[in-house]
């Protein structure tokens, strides 16, 4: 009887959450749609942190020589736009998905542990002001890049470091936790009736990424730790002269950052494999082999590491091995874009703005894939490494890869969120205009590589300076399109045109059976299981 | 709410609280092994000899005779870490050996500040896979080296190349780090 009055009491309690108003409803929230939105508004605005300092790089790299600021601000702003696109933009972008996403195409009331829920979001602001803050410290922001390298990061360092290494470890558990509410919540919650083979991709590759972050990210709290003893309490974990060794930061840091890599890009799979079917009004191609590619790829990227580091001096066996881990990677992602490609194939195709998004996904996706092949081949890597090709390569796979598919999504599930439709012609300006800028800002980048041009250097020789300056060129427009998005974003939630609950006709998945906006609470009963349908 | 439905809830709180366990125990399990990795890799680098990372103990005296039909290069480059303020260089630049054949080569140090620094150096053989193969009977590495303000030393190294060297190997770069270790001697 007891527990029973207990549970009643909770019950109350969450059909009063949405009379709270103001900041209180943001600060104690534990809806899973409320925390989900707080994710995807804060990594916007961290995209437009991070893109404002991209801006102050490609500023001062618009013309060679030094105009705007010392190289050392420069390597502040390298460093910082890195760690803030990676750990505040598109990861938390993803969690805010999976987060709002989740629960409802699986049928389940909420997250598994919303307390937690609640709790993990709302360290990541601070964990971002003290990494923000140290700009304007006497040290200066963290200036060794976001791979913080050792020595760079401990002899070497400006005295950022540790305010770096404790907003990396907020930014951890932040992670951690959302990813075992994730698997908690897949684990336990699903509707009856929603087998493990009848979720939906977007549920099964953040499953898969959940995994791979409660994996890495105590092993990137370590490395951070270590590098925090040694810098400050005279260890020498990376410290030659200790007996420690700079290279075994770059294997422990590699162990964590490749997993990391795809845990930035498994989610966009999904949902790319969730809208191609919706606009082709097809079935996806090949359900069952986008989940086992998806779980050879999470498997592989634990065993790819030291193709970070072929020039450090491996033995030819090391690098042949890797060499080889790394080009495997390519089957299941092959067999991914081909699935895509086929679902698209003969299906009746309409382009709205969430499927252009996706189409472009493919297209420059794959572009960012073969490059990321060349820099397999352990030869040519001695050329490439840390040149502006590994610039390019990165930027097509998260730029055009992740941040696209976080576009894609955005749009596709927008009128879920707000009950409207966006406005169609700021949309496709929006589309248009970046995928334009974009090509303009990346694309030129692979010549500036492969011509010689190193990555995180101020100032350049003169013979790149025509590519730089359209790579600039490209740079900013690709910033001010972003802004476009900012308004669409606004103009959709005050107003438009009023959405159904299934507003794409080729859409599946249950979070299409409720109305739009999504009623606060959704699925306190099981959904039934009829409307649950294989994919 | 019936009971029925209660018990449902508790099944299902049990089992979420069963999920949370392991995998909590999955996040210090991972958090340990970025720890673990440090033995492991100097367990991995000894073996191996990866990385360039000599022995750091005394080598037997060779007793498997020379192989004269090979000639190894030897090159000797050396560097001072940030803060030590020494004159530190080998005083030959490079030899020709042959395969078991011991050799005995002096570096020149001198403490040119105005206090008392305790110095150690730090070997590195290139290429790494060569590292294994190269046998130091005697060396100044084995040990810190004290010097007084402005005193100066000549240091012994005592080596040779064992005759197992891999065929393509002909030439090995010796390279010495010299670090400030007053410090962490002092304290």
């Amino acid at each position: 009887m007891t527990t029973e009055a207990i549970h009643d009491s909770h019950e109350h309690d969450d059909h009063h959450d949405h009379k709270m108003t103001g900041i209180k409803r943001w600060l104690y929230t534990t809806n899973h749609k409320d925390i989900g939105t707080l994710y995807l508004w804060f990594s916007f605005i961290m995209l437009l942190v991070g893109g404002a300092l991209a801006m102050g790089i490609r500023a001062e790299l618009f013309q060679p020589g030094l105009q705007f600021m010392e190289p050392d601000f420069f390597n502040q702003l390298t460093t910082v736009h890195g760690l803030i696109m990676v750990f505040g933009a598109i990861m938390p972008a993803f969690t805010g998905f999976a987060n709002w996403m989740i629960p409802m195409m699986i049928g389940a009331p909420d997250m598994a542990l919303p307390r937690m829920n609640n709790w993990s979001f709302w360290i990541l602001p601070f964990a971002f002001s003290i990494l923000l803050a140290s700009f304007f410290m006497e040290s200066g922001a963290p200036n060794f890049g976001w791979t913080f390298y050792a020595p760079l990061s401990t002899t070497y360092s400006n005295g950022s470091t540790a305010f770096f290494v404790f907003a990396v470890h907020i930014m951890g558990i932040s992670s951690i936790m959302g990813a075992i509410n994730v698997i908690v919540t897949i684990m336990n919650m699903r509707a009856p009736g929603m087998t493990y083979m009848k979720m939906p991709l977007f549920v099964w590759t953040f499953f898969i990424t959940a995994y791979l972050l409660i994996a890495v990210m105590p092993v990137l709290a370590g490395v951070v730790t270590m590098l925090l003893t040694d810098t400050y309490f005279g260890t020498s974990f990376f410290d030659a002269a200790g007996g420690g060794d700079p290279v075994m930061f770059q294997h422990i840091f590699w162990f964590f950052g490749h997993p990391e890599v795809y845990i930035m890009i498994l989610p966009a799979f999904g949902i790319v494999s969730t809208i191609i079917p919706a606009f082709a009004r097809k079935r996806l191609f090949g359900y069952s082999s986008m989940v086992y590619a998806t779980a050879s790829i999470a498997f592989l990227s634990f065993i790819v590491w030291a193709h970070h580091m072929f020039t450090t001096g491996m033995p030819l066996f090391g690098e042949l091995f890797f060499m080889y881990c790394t080009m495997l990677i390519a089957v299941p992602t092959g067999v991914k874009v081909f699935n895509w490609v086929a679902t698209m194939w003969r299906g009746s195709m309409s382009f709205e703005v969430p499927m252009l998004f996706s189409i472009a996904f493919v297209i420059l996706f794959t572009i960012g894939g073969f490059s990321g092949l060349m820099l397999a081949l352990t030869p040519v890597d001695f050329q490439y490494h840390d040149t502006y090709f590994v610039v390019a390569h990165f930027h097509y796979v998260l730029v055009t890869g992740s941040l696209f598919s976080i576009y894609a999504g955005a749009y596709y599930w927008l009128p879920k969120w707000t009950g409207h439709m966006y406005n169609d012609k700021w949309s496709k300006a929006h589309f248009w205009c970046s995928l334009i800028s974009v090509n303009i800002l990346f694309f030129p980048m692979h010549f500036l590589g492969l011509a010689g041009m190193p990555r995180r250097i101020p100032d350049y020789a003169l013979q790149f300076a025509d590519f730089n300056k359209w790579v600039s060129i490209g740079g900013f427009a690709f910033g001010l399109s972003q802004l476009i998005f900012l308004v669409v974003v606004i103009k959709c939630i005050r107003g438009g045109e009023k959405a159904s609950a299934k507003p794409w006709d080729g859409a599946e998945g249950l979070e299409w059976t409720v109305a739009s906006p999504a009623p606060y609470h959704t699925f306190e009963t099981p959904p039934n299981p009829e409307d649950i349908k294989g994919q | 709410m019936s009971t029925e439905q209660n018990q449902e809830r508790s099944e299902k709180d049990n089992k979420t609280t069963k999920t949370v366990k392991k995998l909590v125990l999955v996040v210090f399990a991972m958090f340990g092994f970025g720890f673990a990795m440090v033995p492991l890799y100097d367990v991995f680098c000894d073996i191996t000899g990866l990385n360039g990372k000599t022995a750091t103990t005394a080598a037997q005296v060779n007793e498997d005779g020379i192989d004269e039909s090979r000639t190894i290069t030897v090159q000797f480059i050396s560097r001072t870490a940030k803060g030590i303020p020494w004159q530190f260089e080998p005083m030959i630049n490079e030899i020709k050996v042959h395969p078991g054949e011991m050799k005995l080569v002096k570096f020149y140090a001198k403490n040119e500040s105005a206090r008392d620094i305790i110095g150690q150096a730090v070997p590195s053989v290139s290429p790494g896979k060569a590292a294994i193969y190269f046998q130091k009977i005697e060396c100044f590495c084995f040990n810190s080296q004290p010097l007084k303000a402005q005193e100066d030393i000549e240091m012994a190294l005592q080596f040779y190349v064992d005759a197992e060297l891999p065929e393509e190997v002909s030439t090995i770069t010796l390279s010495y780090t010299l670090y400030d270790i007053t410090s962490a001697v002092e304290s």
